[in-house]
């Protein structure tokens, strides 16, 4: 393995946060407050040692597929360390490990907090707290090779392990090019939501860490209730942009190039629309005949959490987890499932629910007869095999990695659909799960193994588990 | 002796340009075009015909022949000679050429119950000698003499290793290590040097040593003794399969690129604890993302000559490891010598020596026979193991009192397990195993060194 070429990556990837630090500094500068020193301070940290790691580009810049998940792999974790820097020095979170568990959940979009009151912190370290969730949610690495060619080999080897989805395609013929139009659509959209929540009269400092936690389906608020105290005006606002984040961004690319026919006609967006409107349908038909909401409120609240679920953004308008458990069982069950593929949202992919549902079908129908041949495609195209298999082993891991943890953090002896929520809230990257770490209380209670086995379920699911399994194969880091 | 040869290909032909002086020679082949190829200036009967017909084998005189040699592309045909060959002429030796994995499994089985004297698996003897040279890379090739406990190896001298001008008087005291220098190849010429010749550099040099005093000779002169840890194999054919058999038993990393998913998947099925790549090994990118550089060990083992030695010398750019390469025909190989891409395996010619070895020693006179034969020095010379009987001419006698002919060094006495590297008041006594190298082709006994 090319360790140097690795290392040199990583390097950049550090370069890249300092800078991306600076923001959250010039807001530190604007509200006068003494906490933009720990992000300065970060900020040289960061630079000192991304320059010291990359200090020159090594002369093998042999890049291959093993380089690029443990690359991924390890920007990520490395990422998350130097950005809880900013929390433990401004003595806002003064734990290391609660530190960094707030940061993995800030890039990983997760929005799991263990802070409980989030209003006493100083704002620069709020808006970097929601930041991270912007810099998360579309990858740092894609967004540092639209801007620099590091790697020798191709860059689709970073992009495919940073990048949800069973499958990455181009949608432009170069990768560079794939990846500036996906940041382009992210960003313009991240306006589009940030000014019309400033006609919708929101204060501008909440309206954008409100954005950032929506476009990077992240989920960290600026005030202790969440999202409960807005306007409604401002919740439908975010329902809506949350729904559009947890679209697959290949959607707006086909809508952009004129081609909306097409756009409309990608299955999983069906399935995903589909599945959003049967749920917020059920949900307040629940609430309404068990009398916990007038009609017109049910519907409200029952679009924007199963938006904000579905999505893995994890805002709340209500305690959903006081709701009858009917609304509850769908809620547990949309954290599971997760957004699109090729959105900023987490979870196992609608797109991997549809893809088991057609070999199941396919599978069927071999039973009744034997000797019927089938290709199982998506969209009007054949599916490739491989692709098909791969989904299959992701459940596989997916469901074993989430009994392991379930089994992990039950020692810690809460409550089984505590564990339970909290297990599949991490690792689908939503934030708030139910009972005790519901939307109204926090993670600060596990301990600290727990969180640990958290922290490695929120990057698991946020790298698609295989980048993170990865590291622990002893053939990764064998020379040969 | 009468020799019958069933099946003219390349092993056949150089079988036979080997035996003929001595011997009379029979050829059989089913195809008319390869009896007509054969050379005028070799003195042989030539047949064409089914060597399992009785009436072919009539006509070559089966029936008072000493020896059979069968080495047709087929595994049965080779084996049914044999079998009629053993059935019409009593006492008759028979050798056969089977390259089946399925049949080497009950080689006792043949050796034993069908009375075949001899069978040679090509593709697994080539898979040894390569196994030989992974175990010590530094040397380019490695014979092995007594059970192993005495070795001829090969390596080329460079300037790093600091033996230009230096002569061969001087090597013992300058790195106190027993070995002695049997052969030194310049370029063209051959030569089995006396105490007074002096080294260069690019010589290839070949010495007799114990592994131990090889081993510590070679760390003197600043080169690695360490078995290779892991080695790059590309071409998963039968010699493939057998090698990495072998590596994955002395605990080497293996990866094999192989272009037939079938194969690999078989392969796959046959060495679980092999990484087994499905893809063109000829691709720069496939080698590379597969370790290339990485790996301390390159074999190229395809089908073609051609690609592996373009493969070598590819991988040469990228790698320090040492490099090996297959090569299945026999006729350029004083060109690809000049190539420089390591240890040249040609599994034809390891064949060849197999067989020759065990005519040499059948045809042993009173008192002396031939154990083991290598042709040495690019086929210039050759080195032979000799065992000592009661009655022979030159037991007792101090070796500096022997008239031993030109061009020939007497290069290893073992005596009962004992290896002396020998000086001129030693003895050679009755009991003992010699290894004599020389330029004489066709010695038969250890009384042929003499004047």
């Amino acid at each position: 393995m090319n360790r140097r070429m690795c290392a040199f990556i990583i390097g950049w990837v550090l370069r890249l946060e300092a800078v991306l630090m600076v923001p959250a500094m010039i807001c530190a500068v604007y509200y006068r407050e003494a906490a933009g020193l720990s992000l300065l301070w970060s900020a040289l940290i960061c630079m000192a040692a991304g320059l010291v790691i990359a200090w020159k580009r090594p002369e093998d810049t042999a890049f291959y597929a093993r380089e690029g998940l443990v690359t991924v792999a390890l920007s990520w974790v490395v990422m998350s360390v130097f950005g809880s820097l900013p929390f433990v020095f401004s003595g806002a979170i003064p734990n290391p490990v609660n530190a960094l568990f707030e940061t993995v959940s800030g890039f990983t979009t997760t929005g799991a907090s263990i802070l409980s009151d989030v209003e006493s912190l100083p704002r620069c370290i709020l808006f970097w707290r929601s930041f991270t969730h912007w810099i998360g949610g579309m990858g740092v690495l894609v967004f540092l090779l639209t801007l620099l060619p590091l790697a020798g080999g191709s860059p689709m080897n970073l992009m495919r392990a940073e990048s949800p989805g069973p499958s990455v395609g181009r949608l432009l013929p170069r990768v560079q090019s794939t990846a500036k139009i996906l940041y382009k659509i992210y960003i313009g959209m991240t306006l589009t939501q940030f000014v019309l929540l400033l006609i919708a009269r929101m204060p501008a400092f909440d309206a954008m860490l409100l954005t950032f936690g929506t476009a990077g389906t992240g989920g960290f608020g600026v005030l202790n209730d969440s999202l409960g105290s807005y306007t409604a005006v401002q919740q439908g606002i975010v329902t809506v942009f949350m729904i559009l984040f947890g679209v697959n961004f290949s959607f707006y690319f086909l809508i952009l190039a004129k081609n909306a026919k097409q756009a409309f006609k990608i299955e999983e967006i069906r399935l995903y629309l589909a599945i959003i409107v049967i749920c917020i349908a059920a949900i307040a038909t629940n609430l309404i005949l068990t009398h916990t909401d007038t009609p017109l409120s049910a519907m409200h609240h029952a679009a924007f959490q199963v938006g904000s679920i579905m999505t893995t953004t994890g805002y709340s308008t209500r305690d959903f987890s006081a709701w009858p458990e009917f609304s509850r069982t769908i809620l547990l069950l949309l954290m599971m499932l997760g957004a699109c593929a090729g959105s900023t949202g987490g979870g196992f992919k609608v797109a991997r629910l549809l893809i088991l549902f057609k070999t199941v079908r396919k599978e069927v129908t071999l039973l009744l007869h034997p000797h019927s041949v089938k290709r199982i495609s998506m969209d009007g195209k054949p599916m490739d095999g491989d692709v098909i298999r791969g989904t299959q082993v992701f459940l596989t891991v997916y469901v074993l990695i989430f009994l392991g943890s379930f089994l992990l953090i039950s020692l810690d002896g809460f409550s089984t659909m505590t564990n339970f929520s909290a297990v599949a809230a991490t690792i689908g990257n939503i934030g708030p799960g139910l009972d005790l770490v519901g939307p109204a209380a926090n993670y600060s209670f596990f301990s600290v193994p727990a969180k640990l086995v958290l922290i490695l379920d929120m990057l698991a699911g946020r790298l698609e588990l295989f980048p993170l399994l990865v590291l622990f194969f002893r053939g990764t880091w064998k020379k040969f | 002796m009468k020799v019958i040869i069933i099946g003219c290909g390349k092993v056949g032909m150089s079988l036979a340009r080997q035996l003929y002086k001595e011997h009379d020679l029979t050829l059989i082949d089913r195809r008319t075009d390869r009896i007509n190829a054969v050379p005028e200036d070799i003195d042989a009967m030539t047949i064409v015909g089914d060597g399992a017909n009785v009436t072919v084998q009539d006509e070559a005189g089966m029936s008072e022949a000493d020896l059979v040699i069968a080495v047709t592309d087929s595994d049965e045909l080779n084996l049914l000679c044999c079998l009629i060959a053993q059935k019409t002429a009593a006492g008759c030796h028979t050798i056969a050429r089977v390259r089946n994995p399925v049949y080497s499994q009950q080689l006792p089985f043949i050796k034993e119950r069908l009375g075949i004297s001899m069978t040679i698996n090509p593709e697994y003897a080539a898979a040894l000698e390569v196994s030989r040279l992974l175990r010590f890379p530094s040397a380019i090739s490695i014979e092995t003499f007594a059970r192993g406990r005495v070795e001829l190896l090969r390596f080329k001298a460079r300037p790093e290793h600091g033996l230009a001008g230096l002569r061969l008087t001087d090597l013992h005291a300058r790195f106190r290590s027993d070995v002695l220098v049997c052969g030194i190849q310049r370029g063209d010429e051959v030569h089995i040097p006396d105490g007074q010749f002096a080294l260069q550099d690019g010589d290839l040099i070949s010495l007799i040593a114990t592994p131990q005093a090889a081993a510590q000779f070679f760390s003197a002169i600043g080169l690695s003794t360490n078995q290779v840890k892991s080695a790059l194999l590309v071409g998963g054919g039968r010699m493939g399969l057998y090698l990495a058999q072998m590596l994955l038993a002395m605990k080497i990393d293996v990866r094999i690129i192989e272009k037939d998913l079938k194969r690999c998947e078989l392969l796959s099925e046959l060495l679980p604890a092999a990484s087994i790549i499905c893809g063109d090994g000829t691709s720069k990118e496939l080698l590379l993302s597969e370790g290339l550089s990485a790996a301390e060990a390159f074999v190229a083992m395809t089908n073609l000559d051609e690609e592996n030695i373009l493969l070598s010398l590819y991988a040469k750019q990228h790698t320090k490891g040492k490099l090996i390469t297959k090569v299945t025909r026999m006729d350029f190989d004083n060109i690809i010598d000049e190539l420089d891409i390591g240890s040249v395996i040609y599994p034809k010619s390891i064949t060849t020596d197999y067989i020759l070895q065990y005519v040499r020693s059948m045809q042993n006179s009173i008192g002396s026979s031939v154990e083991t034969l290598y042709r040495i020095l690019d086929e210039k010379a050759e080195a032979l193991e000799f065992t000592i009987r009661e009655g022979c001419e030159v037991a007792g006698i101090p070796l500096k009192d022997l008239e031993t002919r030109d061009n020939l060094l007497i290069g290893c006495i073992n005596r009962h397990g004992k290896i002396i590297v020998p000086r001129g008041h030693d003895t050679i006594e009755v009991g003992d195993t010699v290894i004599v190298v020389t330029t004489h082709a066709g010695l038969q006994d250890v009384k042929d060194i003499l004047k």
